[in-house]
């Protein structure tokens, strides 16, 4: 199954002890368009991701980081494979386990914003669902808005906004609820690059200070690194695991880390590795 | 800024100017190239027969006549084209299995229907609201079927990501989806139930103002007959502002609503 070889820098010793939070097994999607042509997105993918861990998910564009994220939030059902959440199957027949995704927070490529809600009402569209008061939602999205840089925007409609502001409102609704487990697609691409480090030390503050689970997709290495605990490097045409490197820095990290040589070592090799796929 | 202020008076000016040069044109076309007043009475004597029609208490009676079918139809049609919209629009199956016969009545003309409502309805008020309710039906039926089909793929995920049941997911996703395309069809489908109530006075029944139209048109009275049409496309736009300020109200959000500038 994928390279056991790589994953042994990894964590092995979390993942024998089975307690993954989340876990795919031997996972093969193929998307299948309606002229019979079909696409094989993800070929054999294996990963444990133990609890607390945060992954980041690295690859060309087209890869099936998407696909595998999906995957994982039970968003779609693998083609073949199993998919686990806290050791328990996420899929029971084409049914879902609602339990485990009661713990998910998502953040998509795109902010997928309501329109016909307040950027208010959208980060607080989770709790209402979960039944809570309207008062405690307004307080909660108040408090959201100043941590994604949001504040004097609560009232505004999504359409008012830009799409780096869009996508901090998308964060601020996937966190909103508290989530265990956070599954984030390119969350900080349309961020310029002072708030997308500003997003990646809040980003780090939170995931440390909630204990939450991560895994996060990028196009940038360096992102990817600073915020990891293991990077996985997808490569293209069926998407499968090229390598899993495992990032030891100390946390919490500063952005100085970016400048050590370790850093800028793990990073090249990575490049490298991305490069020999032409 | 100037730009936007332009925008704002560009309309109104634009349709005085407009209004204007037509009333000219047509002062200047009777009395200068002599056409026959029995044909194209000048504005002047439409005006009279603008005043003179309002100021007798019957056209009160038939306008409240036409205005009655066309609310009743035009609610019947809301009522029942939401229903079958969102059952065709959800159960994709029965939308193919009926598709046939969908588009057979839809090409068919409506109108020629009438002579068969009155028949059955007898020349009352009941087949015009009929065929009302029937022309205003189909581009509402369409719209929401369209719209129950059209929530963003990206939106369902989120509600799914979030575990959400099936009412919350009507009520703060499937719902306001929806709702822009339920306002384009009513916007269609009241000046259609307009037109159903009026051809259906025309063809039986003595009153409405599809009946004053045709009296007018008995006596050869071309300026009586214009005034009621003045006051048809009056009532025309009042309807038409009614369901476009229910929009502006229901779906403030909606880019059109919001217009351009903003959105
Ligand atoms: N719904 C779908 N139907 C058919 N094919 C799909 C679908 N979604 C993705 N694919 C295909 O699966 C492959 C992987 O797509 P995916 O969206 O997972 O890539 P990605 O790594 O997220 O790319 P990007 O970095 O550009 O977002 C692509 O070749 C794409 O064409
Ligand atoms: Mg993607």
């Amino acid at each position: 199954m994928g390279s056991p070889s790589l994953d042994k820098g990894g964590t092995g010793t979390l993942a024998a002890e089975g307690a993954a939070e989340l876990e795919v097994q031997a996972v093969d999607k193929t998307y299948r368009a309606r002229a019979g042509a079909s696409t094989h997105a993800l070929s054999d993918i294996s990963l444990s991701v133990a609890p607390g861990e945060f992954i980041s998910l690295v690859g060309r564009s087209g890869c099936g980081k998407t696909t595998l994220l999906r995957i994982l939030a039970g968003l779609i059902a693998p083609t073949s494979g199993r998919v686990l959440a806290g050791g328990r199957d996420l899929w029971q027949g084409s049914k879902r386990d609602p339990a485990a995704l009661g713990k998910f927070g998502l953040v998509f490529q795109d902010a997928n914003l309501f329109p016909w809600f307040s950027i208010e009402d959208n980060i607080a569209l989770p709790l209402k669902l979960r039944g809570v008061d309207k008062r405690t939602r307004r307080a909660k999205a108040a408090e959201l808005c100043g941590l994604v840089g949001l504040t004097g925007f609560e009232k505004s409609y999504p359409r008012e906004l830009s799409g780096g502001m869009r996508q901090r409102a998308a964060i601020a609704r996937a966190l909103s609820y508290d989530p265990s487990v956070l599954l984030m697609d390119e969350p900080f691409g349309a961020l310029d690059a002072l708030t997308r480090d500003r997003m990646n030390l809040e980003l780090q503050r939170i995931s440390v200070a909630t204990g939450a689970t991560v895994v996060f997709v990028t196009h940038s290495i360096t992102e990817a690194v600073f915020l990891a605990d293991r990077v996985v490097l997808l490569s293209p045409r069926p998407g499968r695991i090229r390598s899993i490197t495992r990032v030891g820095f100390d946390r919490p990290r500063e952005l100085d880390v970016e400048s050590e040589p370790g850093f800028q070592h793990v990073v090249r090799t990575l490049r490298h590795q991305l490069d020999e796929e032409d | 800024m100037e730009p936007i202020a332009k925008a704002r008076w560009l309309p109104w000016a634009g349709t005085t100017v407009v209004l204007l040069v037509t009333l000219l044109a047509w002062q200047l076309a009777v009395t200068v190239f002599g056409i026959s007043p029995f044909t194209l009475p000048t504005p002047a004597a439409v005006g009279e027969a603008v005043v003179d029609l309002l100021s007798t208490p019957s056209t009160w009676g038939h306008i409240g006549v036409t205005l009655f079918e066309v609310a009743v139809g035009f609610l019947a049609a809301l009522v029942f084209g939401l229903v079958a919209g969102v059952v065709l629009g959800r159960a994709e199956w029965l939308e193919r299995a009926v598709r046939p016969v969908l588009v057979a009545v839809q090409v068919v003309p409506k109108v020629a229907f009438i002579p068969l409502f009155v028949i059955w309805f007898g020349f009352g008020v009941t087949s015009k609201i009929i065929m009302a309710a029937t022309l205003a039906f189909f581009p509402i039926m369409l719209n929401v079927m369209l719209g129950v089909r059209s929530v963003e793929r990206g939106h369902r995920d989120v509600m799914l990501g979030l575990g959400a049941k099936r009412w919350p997911t009507f009520r703060d996703l499937e719902l306001p989806s929806t709702m822009p395309y339920v306002f384009a069809g009513m916007e269609v489908a009241v000046v259609f139930a307009v037109i159903g109530a009026i051809v259906g006075e025309y063809l039986g029944g003595n009153e409405g103002l599809g009946y004053l139209v045709v009296v007018s048109l008995n006596a050869l009275d071309a300026p009586g007959l214009f005034a009621v049409i003045l006051l048809l496309a009056v009532l025309g736009c009042l309807l038409y502002a009614v369901v476009n300020g229910a929009k502006r109200f229901a779906i403030p959000w909606h880019d059109s609503v919001v217009g351009r500038e903003v959105a």
